[in-house]
């Protein structure tokens, strides 16, 4: 931070001068703090590489000499089983129509479930009467083992996508639900009062104060909460489906095909990373205002 | 007096205590603030400073007595009225230059209006070049600059002040003192100043309101006749300051005794 107080008052401070030029030795320390950030990248990554390669390896030598292969199967009958989906198909046809079939489910009960919950959070968050009246409400709501609620769907809206969205939206909704309603709750009294005296209606205080406060704890939510979706999408086809991930699964563990459920897995966990990645770059873009977290500072 | 923005008719403010009782913040308090006039408040540490400026600005409602702002009783947030928390209110997902057009945006004016207004009083706190950054890449001092542009972008007849800078460290202090004593002259704006510093009250108002250990009412009122412009590090040194101070410190000592005495009671 520059030191700008001694500097004297307005008109002279220039944040351009905080990066006065650097001399060499600074140069020279910012280089070879670089090149020690790269080589301790690529240690972790080699490391991480030897871990993947020694549990395959120990798991594929096992399931050749010791293990029944059977009940266990290997890495090299998952990854046969991988290939023979994305270049033949599956069971149920084309494995990129089981792919969409769950994304569409899971994205949709994830966006319809955000929606209610933060739309709901914070709409209790501000309203003691409003979140008294409810509270035994949705502590019941929240002891029910909601993933059972699948079974329920089925009945309600058959086997076709509604019903996995519906599973996907209940185990959503109170991930998000909790958080927007904690973050609505614990916006800073002080800024609202500030914006209060600035000029702010009950309107604008929801949406320049409680809704940007509130937005760190919903966004945090997001993270578990898509993978809650996809959980209840698969879980949704699980118990009756005639598409999807989850049939795919339950098909390979009524066929006793141990490769097919592991291989199911991997096509889900590639998701579930990818749906992350992009709620990451989603957050930091949303909270490029807060100070970087602690630690983050390269030592030099 | 014709041209008393603020007064207060015997207002008192009491609270639910958490331990069930009930806790009287002030009481009977009967003041009043010309326009013009620079008034700072001094008394114990807790006794109620900050309730009376929430009672003017209409965030609290007096239990009993009537707070009237330029003439009528406050109901809700009475119109020119401007506050400065002793906390930042500086929003942190905001860079400074909307923090600072946030009050004429609340007020209903363009994004552009707003903004280039906002961009002069960033100016005048000193901040230019800051724009567009946002409040954890400023210093303490800065967060009060923006505080500041923020609540005089709004050209408040009345300001407000909670202990604005007693968060900063002693130059920084000094300096902001000053900075205010600038922005403020030629307003014609009343100024409600709370602080537990002594020094601080005498150095930047025309008029002390010495307040009693809780619950706080008014114990004295002390003009300041010290001329203005000043320069608040050079005046403390000036022998008349000195003798204002003493003046007002007899008064006061007893109240902060009262206060630590309670307080330790209260500890023990």
């Amino acid at each position: 931070m520059p030191s700008v107080w001694n500097s004297g008052l307005s008109g002279e401070l220039s944040p351009a001068t905080a990066k006065a030029a650097l001399g060499k030795p600074d140069r020279q320390a910012l280089t070879s703090a670089a090149t020690a950030h790269r080589r301790r990248r690529i240690r972790v990554w080699a490391i991480r590489v030897a871990l993947v390669v020694a549990w395959l390896g120990s798991w594929e030598a096992a399931a050749t000499y010791w293990i029944d292969p059977f009940y266990y199967s290997k890495p090299s009958a998952v990854w046969s089983k991988l290939v023979d989906w994305f270049t033949v198909g599956t069971s149920q046809g084309s494995i990129w129509e089981q792919i969409s079939v769950t994304m569409q489910e899971a994205v949709g009960g994830f966006v319809l479930g955000a929606v209610a919950g933060v739309v709901l959070g914070i709409l209790l968050g501000r309203s003691r009467l409003l979140s008294d009246i409810c509270a035994p409400f949705i502590k019941a709501a929240n002891a029910i083992p909601r993933i059972v609620l699948a079974s329920l769907f089925v009945i309600w809206f058959g086997l076709e996508m509604s019903s996995k969205i519906a599973t996907a939206f209940v185990l959503v909704f109170f991930a998000v639900f909790f958080n927007a309603f904690q973050g609505a709750r614990e916006v800073d009294r002080n800024l609202v009062n500030n914006a209060r005296i600035l000029g702010a209606s009950q309107a604008q205080v929801l949406w320049t104060i409680v809704v940007p406060s509130a937005t760190s704890w919903i966004l945090a939510s997001l993270h578990s909460a898509f993978g809650f979706a996809l959980i209840g999408a698969v879980v949704g086809e699980f118990t009756g489906a005639d598409k999807g991930l989850g049939l795919l699964i339950n098909h390979a563990q009524g066929t006793f095909d141990a490769a097919g459920i592991y291989a199911g897995m991997i096509v889900i966990t590639v998701i579930a990373l990818l749906a992350e990645w992009l709620l990451t770059a989603l957050e930091g873009r949303l909270l490029k205002w807060r100070p970087p977290a602690a630690g983050a500072e390269a030592q030099i | 007096m014709a041209d008393d923005v603020i007064e207060l008719r015997g207002a008192t403010k009491r609270f639910r205590s958490t331990s069930g009782g009930i806790h009287t913040a002030v009481h009977d308090l009967t003041m009043t603030v010309a326009a013009n006039e620079f008034v700072a408040v001094v008394g114990p540490t807790g006794c109620g400073k900050s309730t009376t400026l929430s009672l003017v600005s209409g965030l609290e409602p007096p239990s009993e007595g009537e707070v009237l702002v330029a003439g009528s009783p406050v109901r809700g947030i009475p119109d020119g009225v401007g506050y400065m928390f002793q906390n930042d209110a500086v929003l942190p997902w905001r860079s400074v230059l909307d923090n600072v057009a946030a009050g004429p945006r609340y007020r209903g004016e363009s994004r552009a209006a707003a903004r280039a207004k906002a961009r002069t009083w960033v100016e005048r706190v000193g901040l230019a070049g800051f724009e567009g950054y946002y409040p954890h890449q400023l210093s303490g001092g800065m967060r009060k600059r923006v505080a500041l542009a923020q609540t005089l972008v709004n050209e408040p007849s009345i300001l407000l002040m909670d202990e604005p800078f007693s968060a900063l460290d002693v130059q920084t202090r000094a300096l902001m003192q000053d900075e205010l004593l600038r922005l403020w002259s030629g307003t014609g704006a009343a100024v409600v100043f709370v602080t537990h510093d002594l020094e601080e009250a005498i150095a930047l108002a025309d008029r002390v309101i010495v307040m009693t250990a809780s619950p706080a009412t008014i114990k004295g009122s002390f003009p300041v006749p010290l001329s203005r412009p000043r320069d608040v590090e050079e005046l403390r040194l000036s022998t008349e300051f000195l003798e204002i101070y003493r003046e007002i410190w007899e008064s006061l000592r007893e109240e902060v005794e009262k206060a630590r005495k309670g307080n330790a009671s209260r500890a023990a």
